[in-house]
């Protein structure tokens, strides 16, 4: 742990960056962030949101003012095969008479001038911060909205204050479990059909997953939430395994599919070479068919052949280049070591807003000496450990983006504003091709020269 | 969404559909960020201040910095004072700003946190200010919360100490971009007349490629120029949603003069604002204006036949659509649809004169939604549609052309370096408006009817 001077962290942060071989050191994570930094982290809400938003055939109402709904009108680039209602923006647009009578009439009113005009089998009502506050009762009004119009009306507890990000994927666990429904461990459980937790589908990237399985002879029951709508959601329970790709945010809601229905789960990445390989002989290797087992080395072989060589002429151009991470959850920092490992970049610093402690740990043990890793970190830790490692690249979201290219560092957008899927054999061509896009892009060349000399 | 919309208009009491407006503190960190040095302080939950701060992001393509609260459960228990006390200590400890601009969000307001007696109990370093605005996000919008920043900005730093004022005039130039607030300052240095602009946020969120993060770039209003605003002999607020109540604020506290007039967008709008100025400071406009003006009526002569006539909806800030609206008229357009998501009967009363003046009716309406207005272009089809990103999604359901003007634009770039203030920005209005028209023309004619000379 190296003590960082005063300009650059308060104390209360030291505690949540670490620099490995320096000392043995537990990273602190998981905490509240320090009031008056610039966190670079969002709130229940936004957690809650992200989660369930690729819904499709969903009514995502907004219960607050008005900003919590337009922030996220359709920012996410989860995509839909079938229905469009999720990509609409849906508020109450509380007032200020409504704070002080409240809004439990609006929102009544709200849902059934929706449900008039969309017909939709499932709204999802969100509370923000003063939902609480003012003392509306979502719970009432959902239940009674859900009698009257014969539909599933779920209210998401997912007030900014009451935690961080991670809280909110949490409370859009537990809306999803109430739509699935009650406990049912005797249940038929579909041979060879899995539900895929934890991809959102951005860019397609489910779908790529959904094909691979589909060759080897899995069916994917539903995805959590990428392009699911309510039917499919409704059937998850018949699937005989669960697979989660993002742990940060799915791995509660397959603990209580396993209590609830008897699904065990496994964790899978579909990032990387390595890992999409990997993953797909695991989830083979659970159902043990000989058939299942060759047709995944198979298609494995086929996938491989097919792009390894185009990852090797990227590796050449990428010989000597360092990487800084900086992302949602720890899943994602991991596999992104790994998959820029494949491509001859190192990474040299990685950070994640709401990673846990487990996977701190993992991180730790792949990265270099010297790296460093940091929780909740803000834009100014950011920059100065990308210049002192020598960054060429930085792996963010959109607040990140225009912070690397001030500092003349390459970007790569790992979020929701993807445009390319980065997921299976197809996705790690897609980031190599990204990645030498920016990394070697002839813009740079006249920040190098320093301006008119 | 994408073509959800009915075409029947049934009426609606329970919220907005896809909204056209959002929420007070956005716009108060905006203001914020034009103030040199200065770091906005959200206090509220921290997703607040990362969704401002994205939505910032996507629009101006720059860093946006500003801290926040982050509020827990507790706090929102026994109130946000210990949290906006430690995070002014560390505001000041880690980022060193000159000045700390703290708005509020719904959730503080709601719980009833009284900023400034947190103030009276907080430390700040010798030197450094702090300075607040109340910007509850369930009344008004983001043109609300800018108002209210700047309105700020008077109430803590404008300072009457000449006896006789400065020649010198305020402007506030409104929620506008970087590249409008720098054509403006180009106008009044041409007219040769000494200014302060605030807020000013050019030379901040559209800095200058250098290799360097500069946590406070250098541009922004500066404290000593802020302070001055109150020794100055004129203001002229631009805008009278954005601008009008902190000038009129500072004529109650300076006794400087507040003039309010339209956002300088438009040959008329600007004329108005280059003979304020004229008629406070100097003798006469400078050639150098007369002959961009005359460029201009030049250039709307030589195509007025492309537009005459053609049908056109508007939506977006409302200081912002009423000078558009009053341009699109005098282009010889008919505004059949202009609506706002910011509440405020002033909106409709001044665009309603316009149209009656030019013989015309439409839809004209403040505090509305973009379902709305689409239910009105279903009813009443138009050629071209002017507002910010989230029009894309009525063009392409009524393949309709349109042109991105106002905030926020997510999904095209540059447009915050470019202005469509002055006699310049109306140019580039008109290039904007004529080439989308002509480009659909060419893109449907039929061969025979495909021509190289248009």
């Amino acid at each position: 742990m190296s003590a960082l001077p005063q300009e650059h962290s308060v104390k209360e942060r030291q505690d949540s960056i670490s620099i490995k071989g320096k000392q043995k050191k537990q990273l602190i994570c998981d905490t509240d962030s320090v009031a008056g930094c610039v966190s670079q982290r969002a709130c229940v809400y936004c957690g809650a949101r992200v989660v369930l938003n690729p819904i499709t055939d969903a009514l995502h109402l907004v219960h607050g003012p008005i900003g919590c709904a337009s922030y996220t009108w359709d920012i996410r680039g989860s995509l839909s095969s079938g229905a469009d209602l999720y990509r609409n923006s849906f508020s109450t647009d509380l007032r200020e008479e409504d704070v002080i009578f409240g809004g439990e009439k609006k929102l009544a009113l709200a849902i059934d001038e929706l449900v008039q005009r969309y017909q939709p089998k499932l709204v999802f009502v969100y509370s923000t911060c003063i939902i609480g506050v003012i003392g509306d009762d979502l719970e009432a009004v959902c239940k009674a909205a859900s009698a009257r119009h014969n539909i599933e009306v779920i209210p998401v507890q997912s007030s900014g204050f009451i935690g961080n990000k991670s809280a909110g994927y949490r409370a859009a666990c537990d809306a999803l479990l109430r739509l699935i429904g009650g406990p049912d461990r005797d249940l038929y459980h579909k041979a060879k059909t899995v539900n895929y937790l934890g991809d959102f589908n951005l860019a397609g990237e489910a779908w790529i997953i959904k094909n691979y399985l589909r060759q080897i002879g899995i069916d994917v029951n539903v995805t959590f939430t990428g392009d699911a709508n309510f039917e499919a959601l409704k059937n998850a329970p018949t699937a005989s395994l669960n697979i989660i790709q993002c742990a940060g945010s799915m791995t509660y809601l397959a603990q209580k599919m396993y209590e609830n229905y008897n699904i065990p789960f496994i964790n899978v990445s579909f990032l990387g070479l390595e890992d999409t390989a990997e993953s797909l002989r695991k989830v083979a290797a659970f159902f043990g068919d000989q058939d299942l087992i060759r047709h995944t080395e198979e298609l494995i072989d086929t996938e491989d052949a097919e792009v390894r060589p185009v990852i090797e002429s990227y590796r050449k151009e990428f010989s000597g280049k360092r990487a800084a991470v900086y992302v949602g959850g720890g899943f994602k920092a991991i596999s992104l070591i790994k998959q820029f490992r494949e491509i001859g970049i190192e990474v040299v610093m990685v950070g994640t807003q709401t990673g846990r402690k487990d996977e701190y740990e993992t991180i730790n043990d792949l990265v270099e000496e010297g790296t460093v890793v940091l929780d909740d970190a803000n834009p100014t830790e950011l920059e100065k450990f990308m210049i002192e490692k020598g960054a060429h690249l930085l792996v963010g979201g959109v607040k990140e983006r225009p912070l690397a290219y001030k500092l003349g560092v390459a970007f790569l957008d790992h979020n929701h504003d993807r445009k390319h899927p980065l997921s299976g054999f197809v996705g790690a061509v897609n980031l190599a091709k990204e990645v030498y896009s920016t990394l070697c892009s002839p813009v740079w060349n006249y920040l190098e020269k320093g301006g008119l000399k | 969404m994408l073509n959800h919309t009915p075409k029947e208009i049934q009426e609606r009491k329970g919220g907005l559909i896809n909204p056209a407006k959002t929420c007070q503190p956005i716009g108060a960190m905006y203001a914020a960020l034009g103030i040199h040095k200065c770091l906005p302080h959200s206090h509220g939950s921290q997703g607040c201040c990362s969704y401002h701060r994205m939505h910032l992001t996507r629009h101006f393509r720059d860093p946006i910095m500003a801290s926040t609260s982050s509020f827990t459960e507790g706090a929102s228990v026994f109130g946000g004072g210990a949290n906006l006390k430690t995070a002014i200590k560390n505001v000041f400890a880690i980022y060193n700003p000159d000045v700390m601009a703290i708005h509020t969000t719904c959730l503080t307001e709601t719980i009833g946190d009284d900023i400034p007696s947190y103030l009276g109990q907080s430390e700040v370093p010798e030197g450094k200010i702090v300075i607040h605005a109340n910007t509850p996000s369930y009344a008004g919008s983001h043109v609300t919360g800018f108002s209210n920043m700047v309105k700020g900005m008077v109430n803590y730093l404008s300072e009457a100490t000449t006896e006789v004022k400065k020649e010198q005039v305020n402007i506030i130039p409104g929620f506008v971009n970087p590249g409008d607030m720098r054509e403006i300052k180009r106008l009044v240095r041409v007219m040769g007349i000494n200014y302060i602009m605030f807020p000013d946020t050019s030379g901040v969120v559209d800095s200058p490629m250098t290799g360097k993060f500069e946590m406070f770039p250098r541009g922004g209003t500066t404290v000593p120029e802020l302070k001055d605003t109150g020794n100055s002999r004129l203001t002229l607020a631009l805008g009278s949603f954005a601008s009008t109540d902190a000038a009129i604020q500072l004529e109650r506290k300076c006794k400087v003069p507040a003039k309010s007039l339209k956002a300088p967008v438009g040959v008329k709008a600007t004329d108005e604002f280059l003979i304020a100025l004229r008629n406070s400071f100097v003798k006469e406009i400078p050639y150098e204006l007369e002959e961009e003006r005359g460029q201009l009526v030049d250039i709307m002569t030589d195509t007025h036949y492309h537009f005459h006539g053609k049908k056109v909806a508007i939506f977006g800030d409302p200081d912002i659509v009423i000078a558009l609206t009053e341009f699109i008229l005098s282009l010889g357009m008919i505004p059949v649809h202009v609506l706002t998501g910011t509440p405020g009967s002033a909106f409709e009363k001044e665009i309603k004169a316009m149209l009656l003046e030019a013989g015309l009716k439409g839809n004209v309406k403040a505090a509305g939604d973009l379902f709305e207005f689409h239910q009105w272009i279903k009813n009443e089809p138009v050629d071209l549609i002017i507002g910010n990103t989230y029009g894309k999604y009525i063009a392409r359901a009524e393949d309709i052309p349109f042109i991105r003007v106002g905030f926020p634009i997510l999904d095209r770039s540059v447009h915050s370096y470019l202005p469509i203030v002055g006699y310049k920005g109306a140019m580039r209005l008109v290039e904007m408006i004529s080439n989308a028209l002509l480009d659909r023309q060419d893109r449907d004619a039929a061969d025979e009817d495909f021509e190289l000379v248009m």
